[in-house]
């Protein structure tokens, strides 16, 4: 009779590995250089690619002629990403590629490129409502002028039976509509009564808010390392996606999606920016295809900043009341922003206020079009800025009231998830504790008779961190060792470790023992590294595998030396039947034939292995110099839940990460876009300002651990500590100086603004 | 990896950047400061007609071992590491000397690799990651303080650490902080790598 396992975590005190700290496996090959990434790869005979790109904010191209970049000493492929007539959107719209046998014989091949371009008319300030709404409704009747009365009404006919002619006119009258837009609507909605609910509130403040668009800054630029072995392609690519690329290069090669072969070991950063192959991934493939050599194309620091993905920007002006007690009674908002790539989107309607469901709101959305690099997915799309727009708001109301921040977002908890209104409210308390909230607060605007003001705030956040959908093989041999498959992806997450402690964990061997498999597409697929999925994507599935294949061990055992399967266990490297040693797991793997075990693992499922949802609290500690502008933080508290944490250590680095992320948009990194050029002025490390070693002040990281988050299962815990940096710092500051620095990050210079602002 | 156009802008009003400077410098291109953009754009337009040097044979004394390569003059020292060495622990991020990810010492002296030809390290002695021993106490400080995510910054600030911790035993946090505040990191590891540091440098450096 087959013995049965019941898919289930084990008993919390009984682990070996799990809920504690095992060492990242792969650490000493990254720190000692070793691991060789996407940038690394270096065959005798490969190619380097580079690229020329668009300098400006949008324009048309009007001459390319790549043929004098062939005639360059070491040029052996040129490729073009646009024709003559095509658009160039924004800054940093890639051109040409051209790859040779040296780096700078690529370059000498991209000068010697013939290039022009006639310049359109661009627009980049995100935060400029007025003047988008303008620039749209000029241009607009523009167009309706432009277009007689009879192309205009061709919208409203049967497109199937317009004429060709009339077609052309049509398409021609709507794409100068498209061209003319520079604002879109995105929608209106209102639940209570508003206006009713601010009459009879005890405090009412109207401010702005805003937040800056960043772009994700990867410290390994996206790029591929393409080859062809006969009609076989084999790309290294830098991506969080090692499953879901193949295609992506298969379909504009035309070839096979199975003839695609996608690896990726070590990647230098992602951040949600690395999912897709990109074109120019795919102009490494298609050069190395002419070529029959390797091409490596990474973009070069300023494209990888301008077009290689953004976190979209956030404005909001919003009305918000309070009655005396602090519960927020009223909510009106109007937010807009830009996702850049002409797209016209902004942050979700339906998510904001953040967090907070309060009973009487009215919000509007307006997304705007700006010639700028689209965005990308940037951790925890897009509640970062959510939460900026929201957090400070309620602080302001706190002020307002001369209360306690802590004591206001404690009176509006129950305004939030019901299943996180426990978990907030020990969160707040803890962070509280940890900070010296109690002791260290005063009221806002008190900060100290001297320049440099000192303050406190805080804000909380929520993600959901469900697993992605994965598969695994789990191996068995009869030699003792054991595998693990699957075609996920180590994005520094540490999931490579993760996996090693679940199987483990389960067959209780040391981690040395188990070989971990991973990074290439020809394994199981396994889903995408992003929202915070893979943890519980790649433990789930091979939790499920890993107890299957131990039960047909079992059975084998229990055959052999005559006793019952459900007695078994497998600890300390034996095989042990109620507590007495049966015999050594390599042994028990000894009864297995050649073949013997795998079985293949599939998630997520309903078996409480992973769940979803966690909240989070953090609390800032910052020093305001109102002489310079500079924002230092003191101390930064981080009290996070994440039901069972798989490794202690390596969740902990997550937290402190986003922390140090959060750190760098509250303060100092963003996209500064010239209206006049429509350039990207920064688009380089010495300018996009990061913190350094000694920027980040005392990081204070407590994971919030009861039986019951264990209980949860797995969740993801990559997302939700970069939420609600941006607000605390920004209420931090606004306690210490008693003004609002109304956008994000708090540049010296806009802090210094926001001063004299409040003195005039 | 650099964004070529971008180099018609002049930056600190010499119309001729230290890439232009590296890049021209096999060759016959007078570099001379200049004052406007216009003087920037007739500088750039002179040095695309100019040839560069042939490439010439050199040796490079890497990690106790001598290197011949043949490179021409304007190829940095992180690229020859990189393209013709195959010694990629030294990591091409910024280009503009601001992140420290291509950390390497010469003559025992930390250097950022991409401020340095290939033909100025001749007769130097160059040392990379690739030189520490799987045992270094540096790379096991990163491994116990967990001092990496995605690890592209990692070997970088190895160097970094290594070079510090060796001449500054006893440093303060205050010291330490200023110490390694040439490189950075985007996953946000600096508390594992201030605790890598901070026992380093109380262990006397080693």
């Amino acid at each position: 009779m087959a013995t049965e396992l019941k898919v289930a975590w084990g008993p919390r005190k009984e682990n070996v590995y799990l809920g504690k700290s095992t060492l990242r496996m792969d650490g000493a090959e990254k720190a000692s250089g070793q691991a060789k990434y996407t940038a690394d790869t270096n065959p005798k005979d490969c190619l380097v690619a580079k690229l020329l790109t668009f300098k400006g904010g949008a324009g048309k191209v009007k001459a390319l002629d790549l043929e004098p970049a062939t005639k360059v000493p070491g040029v052996k492929a040129v490729y073009a990403f646009v024709k003559v007539g095509d658009d160039l959107n924004w800054d940093g719209s890639l051109v040409a590629a051209v790859a040779a046998e040296r780096q700078e014989q690529a370059e000498d091949g991209v000068r010697a490129i013939k290039f022009a371009f006639d310049a359109a008319a661009h627009f980049v300030d995100e935060d400029d409502l007025a003047t988008a709404t303008k620039l749209h409704n000029d241009q607009t009747a523009d167009v309706l002028k432009k277009y007689p009365e009879e192309v205009r009404k061709l919208a409203d006919a049967d497109k199937a039976k317009l004429s060709d002619d009339d077609k052309k006119k049509l398409a021609e009258y709507q794409a100068a509509l498209t061209a003319a837009s520079r604002i879109k609507p995105l929608g209106e909605n209102t639940k209570g009564d508003v206006a009713a609910a601010l009459k009879t509130a005890a405090v009412v403040h109207k401010g702005y808010y805003g937040i800056a668009t960043i772009s994700h800054m990867c410290l390994e630029p996206h790029g591929a390392a393409a080859r062809f072995e006969g009609n076989k392609l084999n790309v290294n690519l830098s991506t969080q996606n090692v499953s879901g690329t193949a295609g992506q290069f298969a379909g504009p090669l035309g070839m096979d999606q199975a003839d695609v072969t996608v690896t990726c070991l070590y990647v230098g950063g992602g951040f949600g920016s690395k999912f897709a192959a990109d074109e120019w991934g795919v102009a490494a493939a298609k050069m190395s295809k002419e070529t029959g050599r390797p091409v490596r194309l990474m973009l070069d620091r300023a494209t990888e900043l301008k077009v290689a993905g953004t976190r979209p920007s956030g404005f909001a002006e919003v009305t918000i009341a309070a009655d005396k007690d602090g519960k927020i009674v009223a909510w009106d908002s109007h937010h807009w922003g830009s996702n850049g790539g002409l797209k016209g989107g902004t942050l979700n309607l339906a998510q904001y206020p953040y967090v907070f469901q309060f009973d009487n709101v009215n919000r509007k959305a307006t997304g705007l079009m700006t010639n700028a690099g689209p965005d990308r997915a940037w951790r925890a799309p897009p509640h970062p800025q959510l939460c900026a727009l929201t957090d400070t708001a309620i602080d302001d109301i706190a002020a307002k009231l001369g209360k306690s921040s802590v004591d206001v977002f404690l009176a509006n908890i129950d305004k939030t998830n019901e299943k996180l209104q426990a978990t907030y409210t020990a969160e707040i308390k803890r962070a509280a504790e940890l900070i010296g909230w109690s002791k260290k607060w005063h009221a806002h605007g008190k900060g100290g008779a001297g320049p440099v003001k000192k303050g406190l705030g805080m804000a909380i956040h929520t993600w959901g961190g469900a697993a992605h959908a994965a598969t695994c093989t789990v191996r068995i041999n009869p030699d003792g060792s054991v595998e693990s498959l699957s075609g996920t992806q180590d994005i520094g997450t540490g999931t490579r470790t993760a996996i090693a402690m679940v199987l483990g964990e389960t067959f209780g061997l040391p981690l040395e023992a188990v070989k971990v498999r991973y990074g290439s597409s020809v394994y199981p697929r396994s889903g995408p590294s992003g929202g915070s999925t893979t943890i519980g994507g790649v433990t789930g599935p091979n939790r499920r595998a890993a107890l299957a294949a131990l039960s047909k061990l079992f059975d084998v055992v229990a055959e052999k030396h005559k006793v019952k399967g459900e007695s078994l266990k497998a600890k300390d490297g034996k095989i042990w039947s109620d507590g007495k040693e049966v015999c050594t797991w390599k042994a028990a793997c000894g009864l297995l034939g050649m073949m013997g075990i795998e079985t293949q693992g599939e998630g997520p499922k309903n078996d409480g292995l992973t769940s979803a949802q966690v909240g989070g609290v953090q609390m800032a500690d910052v020093s305001v110099d109102t002489e310079t502008g500079i924002v230092r933080i003191n101390q930064f508290v981080a009290v996070q839940d994440c039901g069972m944490i798989i490794n202690e250590q390596l969740a902990k680095s997550q937290v402190y990460g986003g922390l140090i992320m959060g750190i760098a948009y509250s303060l100092t990194e963003e996209q500064i876009l010239d209206n006049k050029t429509g350039r990207y002025i920064n688009a380089d490390l010495e300018n996009y300002k990061l913190p350094r070693i000694g920027d980040i002040g005392e990081l204070i990281v407590e994971m919030y651990q009861p039986d019951s988050e264990y209980e949860r299962g797995v969740i993801g815990l990559g997302e939700p500590p970069v939420i609600a940096c941006g607000a605390a710092i920004s209420n931090a500051v606004a306690n210490a100086i008693g003004v609002r620095v109304p956008t994000i990050p708090l540049t010296p210079k806009r802090v210094l603004d926001a001063l004299k602002a409040a003195k005039a | 990896m650099r964004d070529l156009r971008d180099e018609t802008i002049p930056q600190n009003g010499s119309g001729v950047n230290r890439r232009d400077f590296l890049r021209g410098s096999g060759a016959a291109v007078a570099v001379t400061a200049l004052a406007t953009s216009e003087q920037g754009a007739v500088a750039q337009d002179t040095k695309k007609s100019v040839r560069t040097a042939e490439p010439q044979d050199i040796t490079l004394n890497v990690n106790g071992k001598d290197h011949k390569l043949k490179v021409e003059n304007r190829v940095t020292l992180l690229d020859a590491l990189r393209d013709d060495l195959n010694l990629t622990g030294c990591k091409d991020v910024c280009d503009t000397t601001n992140c420290g990810a291509c950390t390497v010492l010469i003559d025992g002296k930390v250097t950022y690799a991409c401020t340095r030809l290939a033909v100025e390290c001749v007769g130097k002695k160059i040392v990379t990651v690739e030189s520490l021993a799987a045992n270094d106490p540096v790379i096991a400080g990163f491994v116990k303080h967990d001092a990496m995510q995605c690890g592209f910054c990692t070997p970088g600030f190895v160097m970094a650490t290594k070079a510090y911790c060796d001449k500054n035993p006893g440093a303060t946090l205050d010291q330490v902080r200023k110490g390694l505040g040439g490189n950075i990191c985007r996953c946000g590891t600096y508390v594992g790598i201030t605790a890598c540091a901070m026992e380093l440098v109380k262990k006397g450096g080693k």
